[in-house]
């Protein structure tokens, strides 16, 4: 049985002019997190949402759970987080989730479970009868992640998950995500500016200029350029790369 | 399934917007009451300076409703009318009639002038004919449509209601799904396995819902309240206006992909909406060169505003005017269609 969960090959998007990616190979399987960084303009987003079928590529193909994309079958089996909020404000945290949740195949029952369980998870459930207006910068992002997870998706693709949220909820989150890799044999691919959060992730794609300059777990890269953290990998590979 | 989910949220979202709620339900009726205050003035009573006139025609005039001023003798008309503020004198001699009227209000000067003319021929035929058959010949007026009562504000108050229905809807709903597409949610939508038409439909149904409930409160204030002409079928009036909110709905949604915030939302009335009323029979076409006659039929209002006059002035009924019904529900048709092609930029399915 085939475990690769994303395949995307070729991946090429220009805007005019400015090509947004380059040539792009990526394949993920199940139970890994997989880390993209690289500064903002590199692509990231642009390739996050190639992904989800929002963004057609140029050239190339991406295919998701053995599905060309895009799929709405698909899209079923994969939870998005975009990398702003999309949220309803004027809606309570709670409407919110149970709009979301009923665009997908969930009963009443499931609905309810998974609703609670996601609250609990990023720490809201004492604040889902508030309307989203009255939410923290940090409780909307925790809000769309809880949106993201509610249908129990295979696949999660994060964009920039932890932007706003404090220490103590990026570690708690953190936690759970290494909890659903493990236990759930999901695929995780997050993007990210903070080089810790880099470091925990099973493999890592550097993202520069619409290429990727560098992929592998953080150890193997840091072996491959001789250098004790990840920054210093990406000020490397970044130099021999141009 | 998903539509429903998709209707339950606008609707609930509108539902805690209490000012675009007053917006969609009670404008209207403001604005509709004030137009009826402005266009059933009383009517003016012209002031008149007669200058040896006998005492029947003096009657006659004031009977209707001319204020009569009497004089025996006038020196200068001009410094006469100045002077007394009159809106006209009328000269009677032997053998002709001089009228002179202010006219500083071209419409007062008109009614005077139709009014005299009007007994004076009158007056005049006693003299030929036997002046008991004149009393009874006493000019008698049929009115096709409406009757003497029949202000202006009845002619074009059905074309009001319904511009009225289409203003409003548009503006809600195109900024409805606006805001949708500005604060990210559009696109977050596209990310869950809802299909192109199911949004669509889903933003149909939910602003249906308030526009039918809106339309009916226009209808029933207009009809019970202001009194406005309603000969033919309330349930005809109500379809015509379903029909419009429809029309309204599917092109605000539709335009509002053109407009990235709600300011540019906003320009569109001065080159959607406000061009429509000239076109849609408040002012007469017939008065307008060919070419701009030809614009009114590429005009929605158009249609609209001819089957509800046929319905609600002329007393049609849906069968009289499956011409413009149908025009309509073809605009509908196509507007949806390019509404699905306008979300396509989001995503292909």
């Amino acid at each position: 049985m085939n475990n690769q969960t994303i395949i995307a090959n070729g991946l090429s998007k220009a805007y005019g002019d400015k090509i947004v990616l380059n040539n792009i190979d990526f394949a993920t399987e199940q139970g890994r997190i997989y880390g993209m960084i690289g500064p903002s303009g590199s692509g990231k987003t642009t390739f996050i949402k190639m992904l989800v079928g929002m963004e057609k590529p140029d050239t190339g193909s991406v295919h998701v759970l053995n599905t060309p994309m895009p799929n709405l079958e698909v899209l079923q089996r994969i939870g998005y987080m975009a990398q702003s909020d999309a949220l309803y404000p004027t809606l309570t945290g709670k409407e919110n989730l149970q709009f979301f949740a009923s665009l997908f195949k969930l009963n009443k029952h499931e609905q309810k479970e998974r609703i609670a369980y996601v609250a609990k998870l990023v720490n809201l459930t004492d604040d889902l009868h508030k309307k989203v207006t009255n939410y923290s910068g940090g409780m909307k992002r925790r809000l769309s992640l809880a949106i993201a997870l509610v249908q129990n998706p295979e696949v999660l693709i994060l964009d920039e998950p932890t932007v706003g949220i404090d220490p103590a909820l990026r570690f708690q989150l953190w936690e759970e995500l290494i909890r659903l890799k493990e236990e759930e044999r999901k695929t995780i691919l997050i993007t990210t500016h903070v080089m810790d959060e880099a470091n925990r992730c099973d493999f890592v794609s550097m993202l520069r200029g619409g290429s990727i300059i560098a992929h592998g777990s953080p150890q193997a890269l840091k072996d491959q350029f001789d250098v004790e953290t990840l920054d210093e990998v990406f000020l490397h590979a970044g130099r021999t790369s141009i | 399934m998903r539509v429903i989910a998709l209707v339950k949220r606008i609707l609930l979202q509108i539902r805690r917007d209490k000012r675009t709620l007053a917006l969609l339900f009670f404008a209207p009726l403001l604005v509709l009451t004030l137009m009826n205050f402005v266009f059933n003035g009383n009517e003016i009573k012209p002031e008149l300076g007669v200058v040896g006139a006998n005492k029947p025609l003096i009657e006659q005039l004031e009977a209707a409703d001319i204020i009569v001023k009497p004089y025996e003798e006038v020196a200068d008309i001009k410094d006469t009318v100045k002077e007394n503020k009159l809106d006209g004198l009328l000269q009677l001699t032997a053998d002709s009639f001089i009228l002179t009227v202010t006219n500083d209000n071209p419409t007062i000067a008109k009614m005077i002038e139709m009014k005299v003319k009007q007994l004076l021929q009158l007056q005049a035929q006693p003299s030929f004919e036997q002046a008991e058959a004149t009393n009874q010949l006493a000019i008698q007026t049929d009115y096709i449509y409406g009757s003497s009562e029949t202000v202006s504000f009845d002619t074009f108050s059905p074309i009001l209601i319904g511009y009225f229905v289409f203003f409003f809807v548009f503006l809600i709903s195109g900024i409805g799904l606006l805001n949708e597409r500005t604060t990210g949610t559009l696109e977050r939508l596209m990310a869950t396995p809802i299909r192109r038409f199911e949004i669509i439909a889903g933003y149909l149904i939910s602003y249906g819902i308030l526009a039918f409930i809106q339309t009916i409160i226009i209808v029933l204030f207009s009809i019970h309240v202001l009194d406005i002409i309603l000969v033919g079928s309330i349930w005809d009036v109500l379809f015509i206006n379903i029909i419009t909110a429809l029309l309204a709905l599917s092109l605000g949604i539709l335009l509002s992909s053109f407009a990235s915030s709600e300011f540019q939302m906003i320009q569109f009335i001065p080159l959607v909406i406000v061009p429509q009323i000239f076109f849609s029979g408040i002012f007469p076409l017939e008065g307008m060169a060919d070419w701009l006659q030809g614009l009114a039929y590429i005009m929605p209002l158009y249609y609209v505003a001819e089957a509800l006059k046929g319905i609600m002035y002329m007393g049609l009924g849906l069968s009289d005017v499956v011409r413009p019904v149908l025009i309509l529900v073809a605009f509908i048709v196509c507007f949806i269609i390019l509404n699905l092609f306008a979300l396509k930029k989001y995503r292909k399915l």
